[in-house]
């Protein structure tokens, strides 16, 4: 594993996101999804949404970089409450 | 009547889940640990944080790149969708001539980028190439070596000649399946040529249309042999877009970390674009079908 060139901080994301992913998808066999709409006017289910938010985050987390350029970990709090955003309303 | 629910479905796609982790998650996943290091080869890393994407995000040789890349991918669409659309409205439906078109259409999709990149590099050249020589003859002056304008025609050009029937091809067969009996419907209603076309043509063939427009975005998006062959990304940075810069980043300077972040943002922006395609389409489909 040693050519992936592993660090810590990237190990503990990756682990995030897979345990996300499985819980998320514990989640879906035991309480099937149901898409519903939207303030998007478009269908989503569960999984959509977990993907808009990680999507979401992403672009977030770069523009707070770009724009604010310090203090990165305050991002995930705006991450959060667009997280929550869009498992309420998307 | 209810549904049987069997999840040992699932093993059946457990090798397309291995292929994918060894073609796409793995690589992805050292490019992301690439992202936040540093390195001078030898296989030594260094940790650099959040550096590189700040420095990408400053940086405007990729802001160009990007600018350059979208302005392609715009001009692109904008040039084979509604051309593509054009040709399939004018060819013919059925018999010898349709089979024809259908086989001329579809040999420039056979041809490997490296070939249409080389056939085009010649065929401009002024000394040697048909079109090139032909448009000095005319005392147009034209070198796509030395003059920006004259190189983004010869790649547009050369895109267009080359995945225009896609969009045509895709066009077509949606053209095909509209039933006989809307177009005697229409001529009952005595509609005229666009009135069809508006509310016939287009709402059926939407659903291929937007597929052809998700693959030629996806495809310009991402393109690099054939403009690299022709242009080399010149002249000076004219022509280089996106995959070019990020080539000539991570194998032509070895700066992995700076191009690890490069190519993480790119990927981001082409999985929102076609997410925002995909939910589209699948939108279209609901309400079509």
């Amino acid at each position: 594993m040693e050519w992936m060139a592993w660090t810590t901080p990237t190990a503990i994301f990756f682990i995030i996101i897979a345990c996300t992913l499985t819980v998320f998808t514990v989640l879906a066999i035991k309480f099937p999804e149901a898409p519903r709409m939207g303030i998007l006017r478009t269908e989503t289910t569960r999984g959509d949404r977990l993907f808009i938010t990680l999507l979401g985050s992403a672009f977030i987390n770069l523009a707070w970089l770009g724009v604010v350029g310090a203090n990165q970990p305050y991002a995930l709090t705006v991450c959060l409450a667009y997280a929550v955003a869009v498992f309420r309303w998307v | 009547m209810e549904k049987t629910v069997n999840q040992k479905a699932w093993f059946l796609i457990l090798p397309v889940l291995l292929l994918v982790a060894f073609s796409a998650v793995i690589p992805l996943m050292t490019v992301v640990n690439y992202s936040v290091q540093d390195t001078f080869g030898n296989n030594q890393f260094f940790w650099a944080g959040l550096e590189w994407f700040e420095e990408m995000l400053r940086s405007e040789r990729m802001w160009d790149a990007l600018g350059r890349q979208l302005m392609f991918s715009a001009i692109i669409l904008a040039i084979q969708v509604p051309l593509g659309v054009f040709i399939a409205l004018n060819m013919p439906k059925s018999g010898f001539w349709s089979s024809f078109c259908l086989v001329m259409m579809s040999l420039p999709l056979l041809i490997p980028w490296n070939v249409v990149g080389t056939i085009w590099q010649i065929f401009g050249r002024v000394d040697i190439g048909l079109l090139g020589y032909t448009l000095d003859a005319l005392g147009i002056s034209y070198n796509y070596t030395q003059n920006t304008f004259a190189a983004w025609v010869t790649i547009i050009v050369m895109d267009v000649w080359h995945w225009t029937s896609l969009v045509a091809l895709l066009a077509f067969a949606g053209l095909k399946s509209i039933p006989d009996a809307y177009y005697q419907a229409a001529k009952i209603d005595q509609a005229s040529r666009w009135a069809i076309f508006r509310y016939i043509e287009l709402p059926k063939m939407m659903g291929v249309l937007m597929i052809a427009i998700l693959l030629r975005f996806m495809d310009s998006f991402m393109i690099y042999t054939e403009p690299f062959v022709v242009t080399g990304g010149g002249p000076g940075n004219a022509t280089t877009l996106l995959s070019i810069d990020l080539v000539k980043m991570a194998l032509g300077q070895f700066d992995l970390g700076p191009a690890a972040a490069f190519s993480i943002m790119y990927y981001l922006v082409i999985l929102l674009i076609s997410y925002v395609f995909y939910t589209v389409m699948t939108n279209l489909d609901k309400k079509g079908g």
